[in-house]
């Protein structure tokens, strides 16, 4: 607790200090150091064509971590959240080519299913009292297994494939994976889903009452409680909100390759939760920021990117993305420590 | 005038345990009640009572002079009595602006438009707590930055903005150093000079007798009687608190102790003996 020592003289610093202490700050920098680092080691990188590409693989991850963010800051986490991904993808594409309905009809069963999952997840979370962690765990094995064995029985092969025979096709593909082309570059519309819903998140954390009990139930749920917040309502939508989250980018994964892999998704909830907190969102929950889980999946999208770009290896992104987690959480301890420090 | 609180002969069994019996009190706007007594004396499972978390089982509970039976807090906050427990409603990472207004949002706009007034909220904290005395650098800094008397201050401040008229104040000085309770000990009087009747449940008669009006002791569940301040001196009050006798005894089997002890005997004496309040009035 000696890192910082409040100066009642230097208390002009305080406000400079408040801002230091938002948990996107830390985000920010990092995103402008790597964007600085590769633009200047590769011209591609910079191009409308390169950003185009590297923009790509932060939206989807960027639409789960902005999703996953906000339930953290709630004080909960969710593992369920890659397996969803490839869940509710699996759902659109056997109602649609198995059945033949519209795909449109397909999309709006699987959200069906989205919803159900995000509800059965947070309440049993609220019902139990345990750790949300092991609760999805479980959720996540069985989905896991779900959708394989589900694949297998009603396809034979671990593929799901011919999506773009069926009715209604084209124009959720132009909804939901189209591209824009731009300066030269082709931007999927998977990025401006990433914009709006980082925008919708920001408006409603902060803007709105809900925010503000999201923040109070992931901060002290028991004060919260008695304060009159709807604890079991919020943290139940948070569940739900991810859920859906996650039949975003499964939709927007079918749309695009026309086919599902059973085992798309598994894997990616790590990464997700480690966008979040590169993002300032602490692990126990009650601070963090949709804006900051956004710069995350930017920074992972640029470097993940950029590695290639330069002609590295790829195992070094691994190494990379370990080492900004490891300063992040660092970074996130430190401003806990100061926000929660008593002044007297 | 009739009083905005009252309780005669009340009671709470559990069981077969009397964990209170045929105490009386009352508390008129703009006075303090004061309750000492040590631990389990029946203070506790008197706020419970008063602030609508117990049934009482015994007794008449008044309040503005009809009787009522309190099912939840909410009932009791509905009546205007609020409560401030020792372990706050306060997130400590939240603004102090979040905090004041958690759960009671003020809104404008409609539809899927309606969102915070953030600038209301804003000013009516700062005007809320400046009315208390409390000058807040900023309603955005985290509550975890305030001072422990800082944070119990703004709960104060908050129960009274949404609409208490009496409060029950639950140990807020016991966890708190000798300069941070003499700050809450001055909302405590600000609070009563706004008008507010206020019950300040304590162990420490050299807290309770600067800014009490009457004096409730309680002991194993039951009430030693009742004081106005100027029935009694903050030395009898003490004394009649710990019981006078155990603390000579204490004093007597001390002394065998040598040097120490010696020292130690001197301080339980002058705890018994008058002492200047350290916390002024403003």
């Amino acid at each position: 607790m000696t890192l910082v020592k409040e100066n009642p003289a230097a208390s002009a610093s305080g406000r400079a200090r408040l801002l230091l202490a938002r948990p996107e700050t830390g985000a920010l920098v990092g995103a402008l150091v790597v964007f600085a680092f590769f633009a200047a080691l590769s011209e591609v990188f910079r191009s409308p064509a390169g950003i185009a590409n590297w923009l790509d693989p932060a939206a989807t991850l960027g639409i789960m971590a902005v999703a996953v963010a906000m339930l953290m800051i709630g004080g909960e986490f969710d593992l369920s959240t890659g397996v969803m991904t490839g869940s509710t993808a699996i759902v659109t594409g056997l109602v649609a080519t198995l059945l033949g309905w519209n795909v449109w009809l397909a999309i709006g069963v699987s959200l069906v299913f989205a919803v159900a999952v995000g509800l059965l997840n947070g309440y049993l979370v609220m019902r139990t009292g345990l750790p949300s962690f092991i609760i999805t765990l479980g959720s996540f094995l069985m989905l896991q297994g779900l959708n394989l064995g589900v694949t297998k029985l009603l396809t034979g092969t671990v593929l799901i494939r011919g999506l773009a025979d069926v009715p209604g096709y084209h124009s959720a593909s132009m909804v939901f994976a189209s591209t824009v082309s731009l300066f030269g570059g082709a931007f999927r519309v998977s990025v401006l889903w990433w914009a709006a819903l980082t925008v919708l998140a920001v408006y409603v954390l902060r803007r709105t009452a809900f925010g503000n009990w999201v923040y109070s139930v992931g901060g002290d749920v028991r004060a919260a409680r008695n304060a009159g917040v709807p604890v079991v309502r919020t943290k139940i939508t948070l569940f739900v909100a991810t859920a859906v989250a996650a039949w975003l980018v499964g939709t927007i994964t079918i749309l695009r390759l026309t086919s599902i892999q059973a085992n798309t998704g598994i894997g990616q909830e790590l990464i997700y939760i480690v966008a979040a907190v590169i993002g300032g969102c602490l692990l126990t929950g009650g601070y963090g920021s949709a804006a900051g889980a956004t710069l995350g999946a930017l920074i992972f999208g640029m470097v993940s990117q950029g590695i290639v770009y330069l002609g590295w290896d790829a195992d070094w992104f691994k190494f990379f993305l370990g080492a900004m987690l490891l300063l992040a959480v660092l970074t996130n301890q430190f401003v806990r420590r100061y926000a929660e420090e008593a002044r007297r | 005038m009739t009083p905005l609180l009252e309780v005669r002969g009340i009671g709470k069994r559990f069981g077969s345990v009397v964990a209170l019996a045929d105490v009386s009190t009352r508390v008129s706007a703009g006075t303090v009640t004061c309750v000492l007594g040590d631990n389990g004396a029946g203070k506790s499972t008197l706020i419970k009572i008063l602030s609508g978390a117990h049934r009482h089982d015994g007794g008449e509970y008044l309040i503005d002079g009809s009787p009522v039976r309190l099912g939840s807090p909410r009932e009791a906050l509905d009546l205007g009595i609020a409560t401030v427990y020792q372990d706050l409603a306060m997130v400590p990472l939240m603004p102090v602006w979040r905090n004041f207004f958690l759960g009671s949002e003020p809104r404008k706009g409609w539809g899927p438009l309606r969102r915070l007034d953030i600038a209301r909220a804003k000013e009516i904290t700062r005007r809320e707590l400046l009315d208390m005395g409390i000058d807040i650098r900023d309603p955005e800094q985290p509550v975890g930055t305030l001072s422990g008397g800082e944070r119990q201050s703004v709960a104060i401040a908050r129960a009274v903005h949404f609409g208490a008229r009496v409060l029950i104040l639950d140990e807020p000085t016991s966890a708190l150093g000798v300069k941070q309770a003499g700050v809450v000990l001055r909302y405590i009087v600000r609070a009563r000079q706004r008008g507010l009747g206020v019950i300040f449940i304590t162990h420490n008669p050299h807290h309770a007798y600067p800014v009490g009006d009457r004096f409730l002791l309680l002991k194993r569940g039951r009430g030693l009687g009742e004081y106005g301040r100027d029935d009694i001196g903050v030395a009898e009050l003490t004394r009649l608190m710990a019981g006078g006798a155990e603390l000579e005894q204490l004093g007597h089997e001390l002394a065998g102790y040598g040097d120490a002890a010696e020292r130690l005997e001197e301080e339980v004496t002058a705890l018994a003996a008058p002492v200047e309040s350290e916390d002024e009035q403003p």
